[in-house]
């Protein structure tokens, strides 16, 4: 192993410009002559728009335009997953306006914006704009929404608000199972809504070239070709080669800077209008009322199981909030992200699946961290703790009857995933003895000699990312495809520039990318440049998410560079006068074997360029190569997550003390980067369990719309990890790599209720929601310790 | 942020001017509280009068008998003194614990006590102390100072100079953080001084800080602190607790601070 190659931790190139204030995000960007945004959004959750009398706005000082939804006649923000219902038919699909027009369905719905020289001036300006309300009831949950009666949130274009029914799998043929069933256990549960809350909130300048036609948008996105495809093709008309997108740095996504969003369209297209660049950034209360929130599912499961324990069937319906638009990938999160999954690590045989999407009057739901994933391991691995207690089965014995085994491999769920490598009692067995959970009841009784409820949890999770094959995913709806695109430009003197359509916002893939390199090139990292995020730069990318950046942004990279070399070869060849078969490269450095010829990368790159002796009649100058490369499968990290609580029955507060996560990421680039990516995935996915709450009033009003409501985890809410990997390799890529972004808040939740459901199992607790808050543990503890003939 | 008149005074006597020439002035002080609150456009004051310049304002001093503060000091100033440690170290801790280090480094004991949030730590040490809140104008006994929530006897252009706390036998400051926001989803003072034990909660009453008598009369006849006594029905219940546990959080907060002050 080199010590910049693959396997190194070395630390982050990006770092230094991060940690030193150097780095430049959208709103660091200013351009001569620029003016300001403020988008005026409704305080209502629904109601009808009589009347918008912008005229006093439109004369405070300072203001260059103001514009409604009437003055703003542009396509709907497009959603970018067609899902159809049970009997084929498409999806509702309503229209989603950038500027409101007749009607208002969320608190933070944008209704006009203001163009101004100074922020404060468009913001003054905007409390002199009268907006006509007719206020109308508002539905924010989502079983509710369905209910007869509710207020509807589009109307005739979306009846009982339901946006799909979809299924996946055979109802009746699970319904036998159940027949034979010696057991079955059923669970109801929540998987709570969560705003994402990356650190740099959310901004966009819209620029119009009046010399070119060209427009240009430097927006906080993990995307920005994704951008110019939607917000070009179907928003604003306008094509690739007048809109330039650039994505600069961006400080953490999450999924929640994946969509392309209104305001993205409003300084595009006011630019063009004012003919001056316009500058928006969310203000931390925008963020809650406009970022897409995640989550947010309400499930019945229910699992057939022999008499020895083994799954013999599966049942799951769920309702899932889709908000008040369709997001761009939202369609696809409950559906192709969460059904698929929930085989999880288990045999079981016969599953079905049963999804309603339904429109409320709540912000937009998409993608977040996990994205599905953490949905359907959070209810399989409730269900399997539950069901282990229900049958007095030990509950790691039960996951170990119902594994699929190490030799199975490729193995075929039911539900349309084919996994191809894994390895579920190698990473079991590894956290268990990590985490000493032989010795456990030896610390829950040293805990109750404290006055402390001590419970243990575990999680054996598999997850699907890496996405995606386009044929599989175009198949089933994907309005795009998934592949990823990378170019490699050597320079005349060897020093070398990566242009990726993958876009770092956090990840580190200025280093990790860069180490491909100097394994593959065996030249050092100073040398190397990762170029990301601007669509006239990049010939093409699909951009970060579903820990796609490594598994198909980096073998676009591998690809392009095997392409290189294969060049860089020939040329060698033709110096050293070797035939190219007999050429070897290795560690920078050509040669033929059983000689002493040698000539190194740097000299080829050289010549590539001064091609003074050059075989001009069979190669080109220069050294360039580019590639696409699309997936042969998902890749399908995997793992097992333990977490140890202790519950002070007093106040019902939680303590983390331990949090042991194996996860199975593939072949591991730089361990120290990837450590960082699951201490944080675990940091989301313990926020998701015991502390982060978003709450709507019924009307419909946000109620944790700030940090003093809103809990995100912070340091002391942290154990020290124990985390490692523990890799089988992927079986259809050259590195052999998974992904390891979103395993952390994949597969901890469950871990850390079944822990507090453990810890809270002698006072006779049995179910608990998410977030895990003190209070509801302590009612949880009342209502367990009344009298039956008191309840 | 509305536009406003930025005043900077460097002493007390030039603050009050200030005050009393303005419009509608407000006094900024480690600006915790009243920048979001402008910036959020929930206030418009005509004119700020910032105190950072009055350097009167600033410091501590003790007499064995009687911690004096400066309205001006700081939350950390506060936590670090060695004279607070010494004379009410319950003091300090509390001090030591309100937000985080940005906020300790700005905040003020003047500007806790004046704005008076309901969720606030030092009115409650205030109040079991038995503190003297010393202004431009008089000197209020913590028990007449705090009149409900956000509201003080302060008048408009009265300024808090500095508060005098009588030392106490012994003292403890139990505190349950609101998760989200770490200011007191309850806390309870209690002091132990020649007059009996006093208690203070905080956070828990729709009327701001109180007196839980209560509680101070089981203290006094020796018994084990609970909060049965405490009406539920004057209490706060919001997303984060319920009246119900917020009354029975009084109870092992109290229980808490009373075996922790030994
Ligand atoms: C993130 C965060 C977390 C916090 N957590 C906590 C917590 O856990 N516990 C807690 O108790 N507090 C907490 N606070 C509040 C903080 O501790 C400050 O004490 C509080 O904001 C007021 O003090 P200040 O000096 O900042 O006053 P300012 O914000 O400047 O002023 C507050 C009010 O008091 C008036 N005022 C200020 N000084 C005087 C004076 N000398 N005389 C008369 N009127 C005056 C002002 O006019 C204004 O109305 C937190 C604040 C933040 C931002």
């Amino acid at each position: 192993m080199s010590a910049t190659g693959i396997g190194a931790s070395v630390k982050r190139k990006e770092d230094f410009r991060f940690l030193t204030g150097r780095g430049n995000y959208t709103d660091d960007i200013n351009q001569p002559n620029q003016t300001y945004a403020y988008i005026l959004r409704s305080p209502h959750a629904h109601a009808k728009i009589k009347g918008i009398d912008t005229a006093a706005a439109k004369s405070a000082s300072g203001v260059v335009a103001v514009f409604t939804g009437e003055d703003m006649q542009v396509g709907s923000i497009p959603c970018g997953w067609g899902v159809n219902n049970k009997d084929g038919s498409p999806m509702n699909e309503p229209f989603h306006p950038a500027l409101a027009q007749g009607k208002v369905r969320h608190v933070g719905d944008q209704v006009a914006v203001v163009i101004a020289e100074t922020y404060s001036q468009a913001k003054d300006a905007a409390e002199l704009i009268e907006v006509d309300y007719e206020e109308l009831p508002a539905v924010t949950n989502s079983e509710k929404a369905i209910a007869p009666g509710a207020p509807l949130v589009h109307d005739d274009a979306a009846p009982n608000n339901m946006c799909y029914d979809w299924e996946l799998g055979d109802e009746a043929e699970v319904d036998a199972e159940f027949k034979n069933a010696a057991h079955v256990v059923s669970i109801d549960l929540t998987n709570n809504r969560l705003v994402p809350n990356a650190m740099e909130p959310r901004a966009a300048i819209g620029d119009y070239n009046k010399g070119t036609g060209e427009y240009t948008l430097y927006t906080t996105s993990q995307n920005p070709h994704v951008i110019r495809l939607l917000m070009g093709a179907f928003v604003l008309q306008l094509p690739e080669h007048k809109l330039r997108v650039v994505a600069p740095d961006v400080g953490g996504g999450f999924g929640s800077k994946i969509y392309h969003y209104a305001e993205e369209a409003i300084v595009t297209w006011a630019a063009g209008k004012v003919r001056r660049p316009i500058k928006w950034t969310a203000e931390r209360s925008e963020s809650f009322l406009s970022d897409a929130h995640g989550r947010d599912h309400i499930s019945h499961a229910d699992l057939a199981l022999d008499k020895d324990g083994k799954f013999l069937g599966l049942k799951v319906y769920t309702k899932a909030n889709m908000g008040a638009y369709l997001s761009t990938f939202s369609t696809c999160v409950p559906t192709y992200l969460y059904a698929t999954l929930l085989a999880g690590v288990y045999t079981t045989p016969k599953i079905y699946v049963n999804v309603k999407a339904i429109f409320t009057n709540t912000v937009p739901v998409d993608a977040y961290r996990g994205a599905g994933r953490p949905e359907a391991t959070y209810l399989l691995e409730r269900l399997v703790t539950k069901a282990a207690k229900q049958l007095g089965m030990d509950q790691v014995a039960i996951r170990q009857k119902n594994f699929i085994p190490a030799d199975a491999f490729p193995y075929q769920t039911p539900v349309a995933l084919q996994y191809d490598s894994g390895n579920y009692e190698a990473t079991l067995k590894k956290a268990m003895e990590l985490s000493k959970w032989d010795e456990f009841p030896q610390r829950k009784a040293e805990a109750a000699k404290r006055g402390k409820l001590r419970g243990i949890g575990i999680s054996t999770y598999l997850e699907a990312c890496g996405i995606a094959p386009s044929a599989v995913v175009g198949s089933l709806g994907a309005r795009a495809g998934l592949f990823e695109s990378a170019n490699v430009r050597v320079h005349p003197t060897g020093s070398v520039s990566i242009y990726t359509g993958s876009h770092s916002h956090g990840q580190g893939h200025e280093t990790t990318f860069a180490q491909l390199v100097s394994e593959t090139l065996g030249i050092p990292l100073e040398n190397i440049n990762i170029e990301h995020g601007d669509t006239n730069r990049i010939a093409f990318g699909m951009g970060t998410y579903g820990s796609r950046s490594l598994a198909v942004g980096g073998e676009a990279i591998m690809k392009a560079l095997g392409k290189v070399v294969d060049k860089a070869s020939k040329i060698a060849a033709h110096l050293m006068e070797a035939s190219v078969e007999d050429v070897e490269f290795k560690d920078g450095k050509f040669t033929v074997a059983g000689t002493d010829k040698e000539v190194d990368f740097g000299t080829v790159a050289l010549t590539a360029y001064v091609p003074h002796n050059y075989p001009h009649e069979t190669l080109e100058p220069g050294l360039e190569e580019n590639a696409f490369y699309d997936p042969m499968n998902f890749t399908y990290p995997g793992g097992c997550h333990i977490c140890e609580v202790e519950i002070d029955p007093d106040t019902g507060t939680t303590q983390i003390v331990g949090m042991t996560a194996v996860d199975d990421v593939g072949r591991v680039i730089n361990p120290m980067i990837v450590e960082g990516q699951i201490h944080g995935g675990l940091a989301q996915g313990i926020g998701q369990a015991l502390l982060e709450s978003c709450e709507y009033d019924d009307s419909g009003q946000l109620t944790s719309g700030s940090y003093m409501d809103y809990c995100m985890p912070r340091a002391d809410n942290l154990p020290n990890f124990m985390a490692t990997t523990e890799s089988t390799l992927c079986a259809h890529n050259s590195l052999g790599v998974k992904g390891c972004g979103e395993v952390g808040a994949i597969g901890s939740p469950p871990a850390v209720i079944n822990a507090v459901l453990d810890a809270l199992h002698e006072l006779g607790v049995e179910d608990i929601s998410m977030p895990a808050t003190p209070q509801k543990i302590w009612q949880a503890i009342q209502a367990a310790s009344m009298p039956a003939a008191a309840e | 942020m509305y536009e406003f008149s930025y005043h900077k005074p460097s002493s007390v006597a030039d603050a009050a001017k200030a005050m009393g020439s303005a419009d509608d002035p407000k006094i900024l002080a480690g600006g915790q509280t009243l920048l979001p609150t402008m910036k959020q456009r929930l206030a418009s004051p005509s004119d700020v009068v910032s105190l950072r310049g009055c350097r009167d304002l600033v410091g501590i001093s003790s007499d064995g008998s009687t911690l004096t503060i400066g309205a001006m000091t700081t939350h950390a100033a506060v936590a670090a003194s060695g004279d607070v440690q010494k004379a009410i170290p319950a003091l300090a801790a509390l001090a030591g614990n309100i937000g985080d280090a940005q906020v300790r480094n700005r905040g003020t004991i003047g500007g806790s006590l004046a704005n008076n949030d309901p969720a606030a730590d030092y009115p409650s040490a205030a109040l079991a102390l038995g503190a003297t809140i010393v202004t431009t104008k008089r000197e209020l006994s913590a028990d007449n100072f705090f009149t409900g929530m956000f509201e003080t006897a302060l008048e408009e252009d009265e300024i808090i100079t500095s508060i005098r706390f009588p030392v106490p036998q012994a003292a403890a400051y139990a505190k349950f953080d609101n998760p989200a926001s770490r200011y007191a989803l309850v806390g309870v003072f209690f002091a132990k001084t020649s007059d009996g034990p006093r208690v203070a909660v905080t956070g828990a009453s729709q009327g701001g800080v109180f007196r839980a008598k209560d509680i101070e009369e089981q203290i006094a006849a020796g018994k084990t602190p609970d909060s049965s006594g405490i009406a539920e029905n004057s209490l706060n219940a919001d997303i984060h607790a319920t009246a119900a546990y917020r009354k029975h959080l009084i109870g092992v907060m109290a229980k808490r601070a009373v075996a922790a002050a030994g």
